[in-house]
């Protein structure tokens, strides 16, 4: 009995477009789901299936999205809250990292700040907002430091882990060859906890966002979070779908850039090698 | 001659107070090639270490004697210990500013022209510890320690690069010390041999023979037995072969 375990008669580029045919799948496939979704929603409002009253249908929130914008508020907005996120995150996952270098690097550091740092750690940090808006009031200041201080533990721990798990053998092989202590933490140190520590900034990201909507939503002039306020008691089912969609792209673009910032780090790295962008 | 003199005196070394060595008395001439062996957990890689300054003995004093400068020693390990996040040029040049010409040269010199830019994770085993055999050569080091360096490579691989390893040091001589389980490597490479067991050296071995040397001498042979024989006795517990 004979089995064709293979039978290629003559080379050809058919695997070359077959790649390609691959490539292109994986770059459309992702938006499948996304607009199969809308496009079930809107059959199903239009078809009066679901009642637009308590489900707005897609195109009624493309249109309140257009009235926003064509008045200025939609970019007022989102440019607002764009950059509560950037200022309280970028606080937030520079002390973190600065923290962690610190703790991870002396263990003078570590007896003194990490006992510490992990009770503040386990407070939830929303639980301050009360606080908060007491000694802050409702200017800008609350908010930041609680978008700085949802971002500051995430970037913290996995910073102080990853210092940790360097491998010894790397340290020794950087000592034997003479590096001084600088040295070793930038040519050794830091690219070896680099991993761990982009998780702890994309972690983080997601964290500054999710306290910024809880931040905006219970106090707030302006912001994604008021829209949301302001329209609930409008009672604009329309707008807060909006601004749900509106987080969940803020979130995915977020998320994109860390990805590709760690692509671009990480290319040394044999799971990041050759990966195409999510 | 070039390299360093080493010499230790009844150094001892015990680790949470189990003796790994005890009283070792041992000197090396500049310019030797030696090689220890011995079984696992004799503590050949312990005076490895104790010589290159990674661990401090118990007790004793090691002396490394150059001409004119302080010695520098170099270390190759039994993984490559490469830099991933570093590109194979990065990672001979570590430690060292500028110097991009020689880097470059001595990667020649070890065959891997024209890899300069990839990342070790592109490189194969044996290419891997090509480069961190140029890592520790472009320091000239005045004495070389390697601990079981080719004991991971494939046996095709493992012979090259002991002719590389050969041919590097007959261009530029220097004390070597090299750890390893095979004693034909020891054999085929070293000016002298010494079998570490029951923590102190129980043998002793100088030998001149013409270099480079061949596999198949049956001198090498003879003295192939007979170390192999003081190792097994070393390793009590084996089974007695009829």
């Amino acid at each position: 009995m004979v089995t064709v375990v293979a039978d290629v008669p003559r080379e050809s580029d058919a695997s070359a477009s077959r790649a390609q045919a691959v490539q292109w799948r994986s770059l459309l496939l992702p938006w499948l789901p996304p607009l199969g979704l809308l496009a079930v929603w809107q059959w199903l409002s239009a078809t009066g299936i679901v009642s637009t009253a308590i489900v707005p249908a897609p195109l009624d929130i493309w249109n309140a999205a257009r009235q926003l914008a064509e008045r200025g508020e939609l970019q007022h907005d989102i440019l607002v809250s764009l950059r509560r996120v950037a200022i309280g995150f970028s606080i937030g996952a520079a002390s973190g990292l600065l923290l962690g270098l610190v703790v991870g690097l002396f263990v003078v550091a570590r007896d003194l700040l990490d006992r510490s740092l992990q009770m503040v750690r386990t407070i939830p940090h929303l639980a301050l907002v009360p606080l908060m808006i007491l000694w802050f009031g409702i200017g800008e200041e609350p908010r930041l430091i609680l978008v700085a201080m949802g971002s500051l533990f995430p970037v913290y721990i996995n910073t102080v882990g990853g210092i940790r798990n360097v491998d010894p053998r790397l340290i020794e092989l950087g000592r034997s060859y003479g590096l001084g202590r600088a040295e070793l933490v930038w040519s050794i140190i830091l690219p070896a906890a680099l991993q761990p520590i982009l998780v702890g900034i994309r972690y983080a990201l997601g964290v500054a966002w999710l306290t910024l909507v809880v931040g905006e939503t219970i106090a707030s002039r302006d912001g994604v979070g008021y829209l949301v306020q302001n329209a609930r008691e409008l009672l604009r089912i329309d707008i807060i779908m909006l601004a749900i969609i509106l987080y969940a792209i803020a979130g995915w673009l977020s998320d994109l850039v860390t990805r590709l910032i760690e692509q671009r780090l990480l290319r040394w790295h044999p799971n990041y090698a050759d990966r195409g962008a999510p | 001659m070039n390299g360093a003199e080493v010499s230790l005196r009844s150094v001892s070394k015990s680790f949470a107070g189990r003796s790994v060595l005890r009283k070792v008395d041992l000197d090396i001439a500049a310019g030797q090639f030696v090689s220890i062996i011995g079984p696992s957990g004799a503590g050949k890689s312990t005076l490895l270490r104790l010589v290159a300054g990674l661990d401090a003995p118990s007790v004793g004093r090691i002396e490394l004697r150059t001409t004119g400068h302080r010695a520098d020693v170099r270390l190759m390990f039994q993984e490559d210990r490469l830099l991933p996040w570093r590109t194979v040029l990065g990672n001979v040049r570590l430690g060292l500013k500028g110097r991009d010409r020689e880097a470059r040269d001595i990667l020649r010199a070890v065959g891997l022209q024209g890899r300069e830019t990839e990342f070790p994770v592109a490189l194969s085993g044996g290419q891997r510890q090509r480069v961190a055999l140029a890592r520790a050569l472009i320091h000239e080091p005045d004495l070389l320690l390697l601990d079981e360096p080719f004991g991971a490579l494939d046996a095709i691989t493992r012979a090259a690069m002991q002719l590389l390893l050969e041919q590097l040091l007959a261009a530029r001589p220097r004390t070597v010390l090299l750890v390893t389980h095979d004693v034909e490597e020891a054999l085929l490479l070293s000016d002298r041999v010494l079998l570490v067991k029951d923590g102190g050296v129980a043998r002793d071995l100088v030998f001149d023979r013409q270099r480079p040397r061949h596999r198949g001498d049956p001198a090498l042979a003879a003295l192939k037995e007979e170390l192999l024989d003081g190792l097994l006795t070393a390793e009590g517990n084996l089974p007695a072969v009829a």
